[in-house]
């Protein structure tokens, strides 16, 4: 293999792989915050209980997500070099600003949190996780920030003198469009992973105290939670519909060939239907493509809010492309992964959301549930909005190419960039393959330990809080109340 | 002064915060089996940078993020031409982040004594690789004039990177321990002291001599030798501090010669970012490898802001989780075992 396809490679296993663990941390950040509030603030030992239990599971899954991520930013120096000489005057901006508006507080006011509990007030305390919390968001802002410019680059134009994209105006960058609906649809989809994750563990729980005695004291917490966590997949998931329908529509204006791609649409039709079953040959032939199971007019309504509207399809595409930009590209994305990426999506997120309707219908008016099935579906539905995210970059991210900087059809004609361009120049095509077969591996290993982690710590449910002895005379010798 | 200029500074000091804050951080973790010694010894060690080892290390994602942003020429050649140390650098920042976060969540000495183990590897391998990384770009590798590293993995372990290495880890390891002097205390201080004494003559020695070598063979300046002498009398203050048990003032010492270092590093190499040994010409230079001015305006405003504030919230976390730590203090291990019981 070239070094272009296993550097393509290693940033689809590690991005992919960085993002299971960021959609949680972003979500169950904010939820553990909440929580914490909710103690503070009522005095309840349910809440406490509760943040200590989803707040270690947090910190289980942020550190890898923190070590994953080191190699999100150096990677584009290491692989992509001829890219990050050409965008880096604009995408390097957005980077450097999620460093030190956002790293900076997650990273530090973690640290205080997790060993502050006896060392601050309770109210500088519950600060400290909301500052770690908001960091996180803040970090998803800029990074999205520079992904949206390189699905649809603004703020910018191409200087022919340094023969790369410059910055023209950040304000441009950072309220860019598709940056706008971008954000708030994956925030959304970390609240629906979070939520799933907290409703998830908090209805296995429910269902497996409850069954073993129905007065068990700790049924009113784990119900709260289990409730807790299905309001937020509710909101999340019609969050998550709303913005991704506002998203969707723009695409079709931004990067029509995307969403051509996604629906399988291989002439300009009007009145086009939302394909639900296709098959075609795994050589990105677009006349090859046989659509088995269609609902008609809906992707012209899902494009334009018209189910009589026009959508361009891929063979009109290419050759607006071809006439455009390269006349020997291929402008076509991968069509299997395309179509099926962006339908799994949407039926994961929707499974999704279907499981937390049945989580509130049996615990209305203060009921406990003990049905075994529904503990199995809490526990089965933990996994689908994560998959869900995951198909969602796949879509996205393939969908772009082949080009890593797609052509704004409304913005400067010269800022784009094909992806095998982008390509590093002094990394041989083994050195490529030598750090995406280690970085594998030591993810795979990595991994293994968190799953282990994650799991055995769910398992072992809410932990009992002792009060610890106040001896205030001597807090100076007091052993810590938490320690690596 | 232009703007460009002002960021090669502030590259600088985004640099100078790293190996500063995660100097120690390092230098902690290469003295887990040397100062820790026991099961407890060690768990003392890693709490006491528990709190602020994860802060400290973002002063290296700035830095990255930093020079992307500002150099794209200069992010985009270093970091495809170091290929294979960076890869090693970042997978032990990997590990390291995980061991240390993971040790005590298992009740199982033979699961903390792995991920010990890993913390002391990848805590010992940065050490020696900065400094190699360092030593080659002052010293010049070959640069085409496509601005494309060609030197190969070999390339970069010469005799004077090798030195680097050597400085870089002698610093970090003198500057764990004089950490270690201030922050604990019992046994672990005892054991602390001696090899702070000790590693601060090393970290004297190897460092001077490197420093020497850089200037003498590598400095494109006159003015640098004040970083050096800098550099030196920081080395030698920490030693003399630590040899009479002002730690406080070794620390601020030995702070000081990473300053000078950085100084001089930075120094020697202005007006390149990134000397060419195969082309003078085709160097990379302050002026060649910048970015455009709309963007190091935005950039030094956003800088001039934040840059401050993070200061003074990191300060604010050293305050809170000032006190010294002892094997009393460490709490009995309650977690849990993967075997239910």
């Amino acid at each position: 293999m070239e070094a272009l396809e296993l550097a393509r490679w290693q940033f689809g296993i590690t991005t992919v792989y960085h993002f299971i663990l960021v959609p949680l941390t972003i979500g169950l950040s904010i939820l553990v915050a909440i929580m914490q509030t909710a103690w503070v603030r009522t005095g309840k030992q349910k809440w406490l209980r509760l943040t200590k239990f989803f707040g270690k599971l947090l910190l289980i899954n942020f550190a890898l997500g923190v070590a994953t991520g080191i190699v999100q930013e150096f990677q584009f120096g290491m692989n992509w070099s001829e890219y990050s000489r050409y965008v880096g005057d604009v995408f390097g901006a957005p980077l450097a600003m999620e460093a030190l508006v956002a790293f900076f507080l997650e990273s530090t006011f973690l640290g205080v949190w997790i060993f502050g509990w006896d060392r601050l007030s309770k109210k500088v305390h519950l600060a400290s996780v909301w500052l770690f919390a908001v960091g996180t968001n803040i970090s998803a802002y800029f990074i999205l920030a520079a992904n949206s410019w390189m699905q649809h680059p603004v703020g910018a134009e191409f200087n022919p003198e340094t023969g790369r994209a410059e910055m023209t105006d950040i304000w441009a960058v950072l309220t860019n469009s598709t940056a706008l609906v971008a954000f708030p649809h994956v925030i959304a989809a970390a609240f629906l992973v979070a939520g799933s994750f907290v409703a998830g563990v908090a209805g296995f729980w429910l269902v497996k105290k409850t069954r073993a005695n129905h007065g068990d004291t700790d049924l009113p917490m784990y119900r709260t939670a289990l409730r807790f966590g299905a309001v937020t997949m509710i909101v999340a998931g019609l969050a998550v519909v709303y913005t991704g329908d506002l998203q969707a529509k723009l695409m079709f204006e931004q990067q029509p060939i995307k969403m051509a791609a996604a629906e399988g649409l291989v002439d300009t039709e009007t009145g086009a239907p939302f394909s639900l079953f296709a098959v075609g040959d795994l050589n990105n032939d677009p006349a090859s493509v046989r659509h088995l199971l269609a609902v008609p007019g809906l992707t012209s309504y899902l494009a334009r809010g018209d189910f009589g509207a026009e959508v361009k399809g891929l063979n009109q595409l290419q050759e607006e492309y071809a006439a455009k930009y390269d006349p020997d590209a291929q402008y076509r994305p991968n069509l299997a992964v395309t179509y099926w990426s962006f339908r799994l999506m949407i039926g994961l997120a929707v499974f999704s959301a279907a499981t937390a309707l049945a989580a509130l219908w049996l615990t209305r008016r203060g009921a406990y549930t003990d049905k075994k099935w529904f503990s199995r579906l809490a526990v089965w539905s933990i996994p689908a909005p994560f998959l869900a995210s995951s198909f969602g970059w796949i879509f996205t991210e393939m969908g772009r190419q082949p080009f890593v900087v797609a052509p704004n059809p409304t913005g400067s004609d010269m800022v784009y960039m094909l992806t095998q361009y982008g390509v590093s120049k002094a990394a041989s095509p083994w050195e490529v393959g030598i750090s995406m077969a280690v970085f594998t591996l030591i993810y795979a290993i990595l991994g293994v330990f968190w799953y282990r982690l994650i799991v055995r710590y769910a398992q072992e449910g809410a932990p009992v809080i002792e009060q610890p002895a106040l001896d205030d005379d001597d807090a100076a010798d007091r052993p810590l109340s938490f320690a690596y | 002064m232009n703007l460009a200029d002002v960021w090669f500074v502030l590259i600088a000091v985004l640099w100078t915060g790293y190996l500063v804050l995660e100097g120690f951080d390092f230098g902690v973790g290469m003295l887990m089996p040397i100062v820790g010694k026991t099961s407890k010894g060690k768990r003392v060690l890693i709490n006491t940078i528990g709190p602020v080892w994860d802060g400290n290390e973002v002063w290296l994602i700035t830095a990255g993020g930093a020079t992307f942003a500002a150099f794209p020429e200069w992010y985009a050649t270093l970091f495809s031409g170091f290929y294979l140390p960076l890869l090693v650098i970042l997978l032990a920042l990997i590990v390291r982040a995980v061991a240390i976060e993971y040790r005590s969540k298992i009740n199982d000495e033979n699961w903390r004594d792995r991920w010990n183990l890993a913390i002391v590897i990848s805590s010992w391998v940065p050490s020696i690789l900065w400094g190699v990384a360092f030593a080659n770009i002052v010293r010049g590798v070959p640069i085409d004039e496509t601005a494309t590293y060609t030197g190969g993995f070999f390339n970069l372990f010469n005799p004077f990177a090798l030195l680097g290495g050597l400085a870089t880890l002698a610093i970090f390891f003198s500057h764990g321990a004089i950490f270690l002097s201030l922050k604990t205390s019992g046994t672990v201080l005892d054991r602390a002291k001696p090899v702070a004494r000790n590693a601060s003559i090393a970290a004297v020695v190897i460092g001077a001599l490197w420093a020497l070598w850089l200037q003498l063979a590598y400095s494109e300046n006159a003015w640098t030798w004040g970083a050096l002498l800098i550099a030196a009398g920081g080395l030698l203050g920490a030693a003399w501090f630590s040899r009479v048990d002002r730690f406080g003032l070794a620390f601020t010492f030995n702070a000081a010669a990473i300053v000078g270092v950085v100084v001089l590093i930075f120094g020697s190499l202005y007006p390149d970012v990134m000397p060419s040994t195969t082309d003078a010409a085709f160097s990379l230079t302050v002026d060649n490898a910048r970015s455009s001015q709309t963007t190091l305006v935005v950039m030094t405003w956003v800088a001039a802001i934040m840059t401050p504030v993070v200061l003074a919230y990191q300060a604010w976390t050293y305050w809170v989780f000032r006190r010294r730590l002892s094997e009393d203090h460490m709490p009995e291990h309650n977690e849990l075992t993967f075997r239910k019981n």
